[in-house]
């Protein structure tokens, strides 16, 4: 029996919100679920948030997750994670790049742009758990900010059910082979800053 | 084997394995993969046609000689094919016709939310409507079928849920062999639709309509699941789904054949449960029909008639019908502390080649004086000296501000059009109208003919980006590509202004605003139409990136406006106007400034560097440069 499970990527167009959406959902579904994704785009196809459901589970009917019905919220932008909070369920678990990719409405309209604290404790009102990661930073650590995509999803892989190889499959089928050694080094950092994560939350 | 596919994926694959042999299209949002899907597949005919009435003909075409072929579209496409699309519903076909249609409830991006149901119906042509990425698949060697056995196209219609959503399929089918070779069969009566053989060709539209809805009581994608017998509901595509999960146990109709709706069927479920619900996106299509027939059933009392549906916005129907009891405050949504986020729409991009017209023509737009409302234009400024009418695609995101560089975008080619309406009226400013290259050739000719026919006074801007980028970059007829990638003959549009009679065509750059501004000024003030064509690659899809700028922080700080203000005034609040900073650069909406601290700032890997150097032309103080090597 496969456990549904609602999981929402957000973030930036441009950060590889959809490329991460498709490696999860593949892997679902090499672990045998019921899998539906759908993005939503903006018109832009930089520079708009995207969002992107995905949902596994024994069978999944709907492709949109309802407000309020999110397991998981994966975010590679801390403003995105705040605009999207109300599709996490109570109890939920929040995993944010805290990387700052304020929009034009803050530098050129005066908006406030929320900082990092701001950001955990207001998810921290819906969520169980809110892990504020520097996923970027590391990303740069190993020589290419883009791979702070899959990281997250190394990080997101501790909570769900599916063996390493699907991910890997997952990672290797929808990138190009010069990009997979650093996209795996990312996949296993990101691993690794989940397991010292959950044991400082206790979970 | 299992597959995950999207419904676009999954419908060029159920076509290819259908035996499809030539597939058109012209690219529009949700519906776009579905030919770049079909042109990679060596032994079809797939190409991006100049737009969708093109496209329907063609297709029209290929199955009038005998082979199978597919003509995919969005919504508001249709609009454009009709004429085409109603015509192949009089003459029939020989080769299987599938035309796929793909609606965008919710409008993610489009200018509105029509239901091209009701395109069936008015046609007279059988629809389909797969609830997933399975039916979609599954469903395309039926449609084709039925398209031959019956002689007549057959829509299958999509919503962007259907065409975007990714969902598992089992792909079981391979390239079916193909019929035999393509072939004319002379039939004036069949194809030459002069009164005298169009008027037999009704009767024969409405019985074969009779006989398709036989046809579907027997379909074998309808289904029926029976649960609860209290509470039966009717539904079709993505909206189905949604049904499914907001009433676990009640019975329901799923209907993958919307027109003709199987009566018979549809009785004998709704005699077979207490209360009767249609839960569909749009209008009420499926509702009045059922209506119609005398049933007792209820749908738009409860579902929203507008926007895109989820699964909470039926629950809370149902829970207002007293269907599905109301949710206890726990489970309510939540909502986090923070509020009045910062917007993030869309943006041109970094670098992007329509950046400078636009900064252009929303300074010429705007005067020193007088008032317009709040929230529609910049807050210090007012009089409007043009009216700039807009096109569809990338360039419509000119809108937004800082820009708030245009007008009005109503539908493909209504720049050029609303543009000569407007001055013919007699209104007292300049008119100027932008489009692309794209759409130039897709719906621009016949309104820059008619400007040059009827002395318009006109100016054309075509943002010429060589390529269709709104939709993600695909051929055209003026890009060299075919869809196919292979190399293609140019359309040169600076020719086919000239040609059609217009003296004034400029070719310029997109990236030197003196150059811009000096050609739109001198065209605007001449007294005849004129065309000035804006050349600069789509940096997005060229991936053009070079040796990001940077600000220089000693010398960025407050601008020129200073020599506005009384010194006194000046010295007083100086802390404040340095606070302020000068923001000019800000003024050309670049995603790669930042401000901060009174002074702007470049994103290194946003900015792409010299090529634009937009932000370097505006800078008063010279504070914009190359890192040095």
């Amino acid at each position: 029996m496969h456990t549904q499970t609602d999981m929402l990527l957000t973030g930036v167009g441009g950060q590889g919100v959809i490329m991460a959406s498709d490696i999860l959902s593949s892997a679902a579904m090499s672990a045998g679920y019921d899998v539906k994704k759908t993005d939503s785009l903006g018109m832009a196809q930089r520079g708009g948030s995207v969002t992107s459901h995905v949902r596994i589970g024994e069978k999944v009917f709907s492709p949109l997750i309802a407000p309020g019905g999110a397991d998981f919220l994966l975010s590679y932008e801390r403003l995105e994670a705040v605009r999207s909070a109300a599709i996490l369920k109570r109890g939920g678990v929040a995993i944010v790049d805290c990387a700052a990719v304020p929009p034009l409405s803050v530098t050129v309209s005066g908006y406030y742009y929320p900082s990092i604290d701001e950001v955990r404790e207001s998810l921290g009102d819906i969520a169980r758990a809110v892990y504020m990661l520097p996923a970027t930073e590391m990303a740069n650590e190993l020589g290419n900010p883009r791979v702070s995509s899959v990281l997250c999803l190394g990080f997101l892989s501790v909570f769900l059910d599916m063996a390493e190889q699907q991910w890997l499959d997952g990672i290797r089928g929808h990138l190009p082979s010069r990009l997979h050694d650093v996209n795996l080094a990312a996949f296993n950092a990101g691993v690794e800053a989940a397991r010292e994560g959950r044991k400082e939350e206790g979970e | 084997m299992k597959q995950l596919l999207s419904g676009n994926e999954a419908i060029a694959l159920g076509a290819y394995h259908a035996g499809v042999q030539v597939a058109t299209a012209y690219p529009g949002t949700p519906s776009t993969e579905i030919l770049e899907n079909m042109a990679r597949f060596d032994d079809v005919y797939a190409e991006w046609s100049t737009n969708e009435k093109v496209a329907m003909e063609v297709g029209l075409g290929a199955a009038i000689a005998g082979v199978r072929a597919m003509v995919s579209m969005k919504h508001v496409g249709l609009n454009v094919a009709a004429d085409g699309f109603f015509g192949a519903a009089n003459v029939g076909v020989r080769g299987g016709l599938v035309v796929v249609c793909a609606d965008d409830p919710g409008m993610h991006s489009s200018q509105n939310e029509q239901d091209n149901r009701h395109y069936a119906r008015f046609a007279k042509v059988p629809m389909l409507e797969p609830s997933d990425s399975q039916e979609a698949y599954s469903l395309m060697e039926r449609a084709f079928n039925l398209s031959e056995e019956m002689d007549t196209p057959v829509m299958v219609r999509t919503t962007t849920r259907i065409s975007h959503a990714k969902s598992v399929v089992e792909v079981d089918g391979e390239r079916a062999e193909l019929g035999p070779p393509p072939s004319f069969v002379h039939s004036p009566t069949k194809y030459v639709m002069v009164p005298t053989y169009a008027r037999p060709r009704h009767p024969l539209a409405e019985e074969r309509i009779s006989r398709l809805a036989k046809v579907f009581e027997e379909f074998p994608l309808n289904e029926i699941v029976w649960g609860d017998r209290k509470l039966g509901i009717i539904s079709a595509g993505v909206a189905y789904q949604y049904a499914r999960e907001v009433f676990p146990r009640a019975s329901f109709l799923k209907l993958v054949t919307t027109y003709p709706l199987p009566q018979e069927l549809i009785r004998a479920f709704a005699a077979g449960v207490e209360t009767l619900l249609v839960v569909e996106e749009l209008d009420p299509f499926i509702e009045d029909i059922i209506k119609s027939m005398g049933i007792a059933v209820q749908g738009k009392a409860f579902v929203p008639i507008t926007g895109e549906l989820n699964t909470d916005i039926v629950r809370r129907g149902a829970v207002a019908a007293g269907l599905v009891p109301q949710a206890s405050t726990e489970a309510a949504t939540p909502t986090p502390s923070l509020q009045d986020l910062p917007p993030r729409p869309p943006l041109l991009c970094p670098g992007c080649p329509h950046r400078g017209v636009a900064y252009v023509l929303s300074r010429l737009k705007f005067g020193p004086k007088g008032s317009i409302p709040k929230g529609e234009g910049p807050a210090k400024t007012a009089r409007q000296w043009h009216i700039v009418t807009s096109d569809i695609g990338c360039y419509t995101l000119m809108v937004y501000p800082p820009l708030w560089a245009i007008d009005s975008c109503v539908c493909m080619g209504a720049s050029i059009t609303l543009a000569h309406g407007l001055e013919k009226a007699g209104v007292a400013e300049n008119t100027v109208s932008v489009l692309g290259d794209s759409t130039f050739i897709h719906a621009g000719i016949p309104g820059l003919i008619n400007m040059v026919y009827n002395r318009s006074h006109s100016t054309v801007i075509i943002l010429d980006n060589q390529t269709t980028a709104m939709t993600g970059h695909q051929g055209h007829p003026g890009t060299g590509r075919s869809a196919k990638n292979e190399e293609a003959p140019v359309v040169d549009i600076a020719e086919v202004a000239r040609g059609v009679g217009v003296k004034d065509v400029n070719v310029i750059g997109a990236f030197n605003l003196k150059e811009i501004e000096e050609t739109i000024r001198r065209c605007v003030d001449n007294d005849e139409p004129s065309v000035v064509i804006v050349r600069g690659p789509c940096t997005l899809h060229e991936r053009i990136k070079g040796t990001p700028l940077r600000v220089n922080q000693e010398l960025c700080g407050l601008g020129p406006s200073s020599a506005s203000i009384p010194s006194a005034i000046w010295y007083r609040f100086k802390g404040w106007f340095s606070e302020q900073g000068c923001r000019a650069c800000l003024d050309i909406g670049c995603p790669a400034i930042t401000f901060e601290g009174g002074k702007a700032h470049i994103i290194a890997d946003q900015c792409i560097g010299e090529s634009c150097s937009l932000c370097v032309q505006i800078c008063p103080r010279e504070a914009i440069e190359k890192v040095p090597d």
